[in-house]
């Protein structure tokens, strides 16, 4: 595998990644369990420092922003458990990191099943 | 000895699991996918499988960066499932067909294979989706099982060659293994899908369709990329096809195409599902 090459777009979560966002991870890792959601809804800031957030992670975490939360070592199937807490699915994510709506990035989506 | 009855290799977004859940099947947007498995069922009738080999790739259920295996086999009396965070419903436990587990870590780390063993282990909708789709609505699973997990959450991911042999080798432990039982692999993923970054929603039916003729006629076709090129060529997600490949090593040199169907998309997904047997 050739670490350097560079796919547009792409984050690959190698062990940069891994290594920068294992405090992010470990708490969307945990929102598997109801009541670790419902922690986290209702104080926030404290949930993110009792995992021990960065400043680039929290942020982000305020933000819900998904390419930040992938920049600050975000790993996409954890981040999915953090997106669920506020009823956001896989194309409300694709959506926001294209810059699309989400009827816009739908369309996208069955425009490639018809080429 | 076992019989190998064939592979069966599926998508498993999670969205399958919300429209089945919302009974959404005959949905325009969902039919042309679930269409694909009337056929599939028809198979299974006839093959009746006693075991199901699943090969899968976990999300983030049973296992986080504190411990991520490569190559992790199950070996539990019962799997289940468990809220994943984001609202699918939780299916029934499976049951674990603990002889073939422990015959297949025998073998496969006979064969060099550094596994890791678990005989405790949640399983994802990776798992349990494909589950409900070829047997859907039944108040037991006809099939006892055996989880074989691929990392696919953090790279390096195993290559695809790797994958390959991974399912030649489990395909010689389900032909040695001493029993009259009936065994079906069961591969789940892809096919090509990006859920992050600004490529998200990135597609690929060329090589989704050149990937699904090479699994009949030209198996190692796929081996000869790296995992960037496949991330290039199939999305970060579509690496799933990993599980496709491997199920298609668990097959012998020439197989007859038992069903085949393709569909764009399901969520982000384009969707795959396919039947192989052996031919000889």
């Amino acid at each position: 595998m050739n670490a350097t090459r560079e796919i547009p777009g792409t984050t690959l979560f190698d062990g940069t990644q891994a290594r920068k966002g294992y405090a992010l991870n470990k708490m969307c890792y945990s929102f598997n369990a109801a009541a670790n959601r419902e922690a986290f809804k209702a104080d926030e800031e404290g949930y993110c420092s009792k995992f021990g957030l960065n400043d680039a992670q929290r942020h982000a975490i305020r933000e819900r922003n998904v390419l930040k939360l992938i920049a600050a070592g975000g790993n996409v199937y954890y981040l999915a458990k953090f997106a669920g807490i506020f009823g956001l699915d896989v194309q409300d994510l694709g959506a926001q990191q294209t810059g699309m709506t989400k009827d816009q990035f739908k369309a996208k989506l069955l425009a490639a099943g018809r080429n | 000895m076992a019989t190998l009855v064939g592979g069966i290799t599926t998508s498993h977004v999670p969205a399958i699991g919300r429209a089945i859940a919302r009974d959404l099947q005959g949905d325009p947007y969902f039919k042309p996918f679930f269409d694909g498995f009337p056929p599939v069922h028809a198979w299974l009738d006839r093959v009746k499988p006693d075991v199901a080999v699943v090969l899968y790739n976990d999300h983030g259920l049973n296992f986080f960066l504190d411990k991520m295996p490569t190559f992790a086999v199950g070996a539990a009396s019962e799997y289940r499932n468990a809220d994943e965070g984001w609202g699918i419903p939780v299916v029934p436990p499976f049951r674990g067909e603990l002889d073939l587990s422990w015959h297949l870590i025998e073998s496969l780390i006979g064969e060099d294979f550094d596994l890791t063993t678990c005989q405790e282990m949640l399983v994802d909708h990776a798992f349990t989706l494909p589950m409900v789709l070829l047997w859907p609505g039944r108040a037991a699973w006809p099939v006892s099982t055996v989880p074989v997990c691929i990392n696919t959450v953090q790279f390096p991911l195993p290559s695809a060659r790797r994958c390959w042999q991974l399912g030649q080798s489990i395909g010689r432990a389900i032909q040695s293994w001493d029993t009259d039982k009936r065994v079906v692999v069961v591969g789940t993923g892809g096919l090509s899908h990006q859920l992050d970054g600004e490529r998200a929603g990135f597609i690929n039916k060329d090589f989704d369709l050149k990937f699904m003729d090479s699994l009949v006629d030209d198996p190692t076709w796929a081996t000869r990329y790296s995992i960037t090129d496949l991330v290039e060529l199939t999305g970060t997600q579509g690496v799933e096809l990993l599980m496709w490949l491997a199920t298609r090593g668990t097959l012998s040199a020439v197989v007859r195409k038992v069903h085949a169907s393709y569909h764009i998309p399901i969520s982000n997904t384009a969707a795959g599902l396919m039947v192989l047997e052996n031919a000889v």
